[in-house]
């Protein structure tokens, strides 16, 4: 595995890479069966693992969150339960919203660390701004191309390297409190959102990476599996 | 009928549904997604995409004639239509479906009822149209894995 000790950042993000190949899983979910089967091509296009849901309260199951839970319970997950390395989710759906999941994701001690992207077709900045506000890493909007795909790894390595941060840091002074690791790890991330203007996708004029400017996707850019 | 000759009156069908604004570059997308190891893609997507807008026009069709009707119910499943026609590229519906949201927006009952009547005409021409692509594709991949074995 990760040799954790003694590395330098460079051969720190090295390993990562390496351990980046490994299939990652997302969950997604969308009310729209239509939806569900477009995310899932585009998920597993992309190499990915993908579990497609309908609804948040189905997802929050899967994650082994009951209603009215805000942590996990210390028993072994039951068989339904799943790993997930990033949630993504419609903004609009019946009975809990995209945005009432995210808040139970990130408000869950268990699940908190689970990067979360909003998807919608509506492209309404308040909106925006309150997913990112609320921990959203990133807000898509439909139909979501394979381009956006990609930045999904960098979720996904983000919220990865932060928690190796934070065991490095346990490992090493033995005994710190959980509390300050996980606090220190949450500011990381939401002053991430807050600096990286990148997130906010067409809604707001922002200075585009080439591989993110949107000409139609061109085959040489395809990377199928 | 040959393959290539198949092959090129599919081409020429897509590409007519393109001119004609049934069909946008989300379509395009879609038909990048299709490949070796996901042959029938495109046509599990139209497919689902048939049988769930005939759903969402039944229940509209329902909503509407109501002696009262309920705009807000009727806007949900507009918004659903359009949610879905827009990821499958299907661009005329989508168009019509935005002018459906807007005669919801102002409780205009004459005007919805119109509006339901334009998007049942552009979906029922563009399913017209996705059953010969269909058909058309089926003939391909039969003739090729007849090729094959």
């Amino acid at each position: 595995m990760v040799q954790r000790n003694q590395q330098s950042p460079q051969q720190h993000q090295e390993a990562m890479t390496v351990e980046a190949e490994a299939q990652f899983h997302v969950l997604a979910v969308d009310d729209s069966v239509i939806d569900r089967k477009l995310i899932e091509r585009l998920l597993k296009t992309s190499s990915y693992q993908v579990t497609t849901v309908e609804s948040g309260s189905k997802a929050l199951e899967l994650l082994g969150l009951r209603e009215g839970q805000d942590t996990t319970p210390s028993l072994p997950p039951k068989q339904h339960e799943i790993e997930v390395n990033l949630v993504i989710t419609d903004y609009c759906m019946p009975g809990m919203t995209g945005y009432d999941l995210l808040k139970k994701i990130k408000g869950s001690s268990s699940l908190k660390d689970i990067p979360v992207v909003i998807m919608s077709s509506e492209n309404v900045p308040s909106r925006i701004s309150r997913c990112l506000e609320g921990g959203a890493e990133e807000f898509f909007l439909k139909p979501v191309q394979l381009s956006d795909m990609k930045r999904l790894r960098l979720h996904i390595l983000k919220g990865k390297s932060n928690c190796n941060e934070q065991q490095q840091q346990q490992e090493d002074s033995n005994n710190s409190s959980n509390d300050g690791s996980s606090s220190s790890s949450t500011s990381s991330c939401s002053n991430n959102n807050k600096n990286s203007s990148s997130n906010k996708r067409k809604a707001i004029d922002e200075e585009l990476s080439p591989e993110r400017t949107r000409p139609r996707f061109s085959h040489d850019s395809l990377t199928v599996v | 009928m040959a393959p290539t000759a198949l092959q090129e009156k599919l081409n020429g069908l897509v590409n007519s549904m393109f001119a004609e604004g049934l069909l946008d570059e989300q379509f395009q997308q879609l038909q990048m997604l299709q490949d070796g190891s996901n042959p029938g893609f495109v046509a599990e997507v139209v497919t689902l995409f048939c049988e769930d807008s005939e759903r969402i026009l039944a229940e509209l069709t329902k909503l509407m004639d109501q002696a009262v009707v309920d705009y807000s119910k009727v806007d949900a499943y507009v918004h659903q239509l359009k949610g879905s026609s827009s990821s499958v590229g299907a661009q005329n519906v989508k168009l019509a479906c935005i002018q459906f949201r807007q005669f919801c927006e102002d409780n205009n009952k004459e005007g919805c009822m119109r509006a339901l009547n334009v998007v049942k005409h552009e979906y029922y021409h563009l399913r017209s149209k996705f059953e010969t692509m269909l058909h058309l594709e089926n003939r391909i991949q039969a003739y090729e894995t007849k090729q094959q074995s």
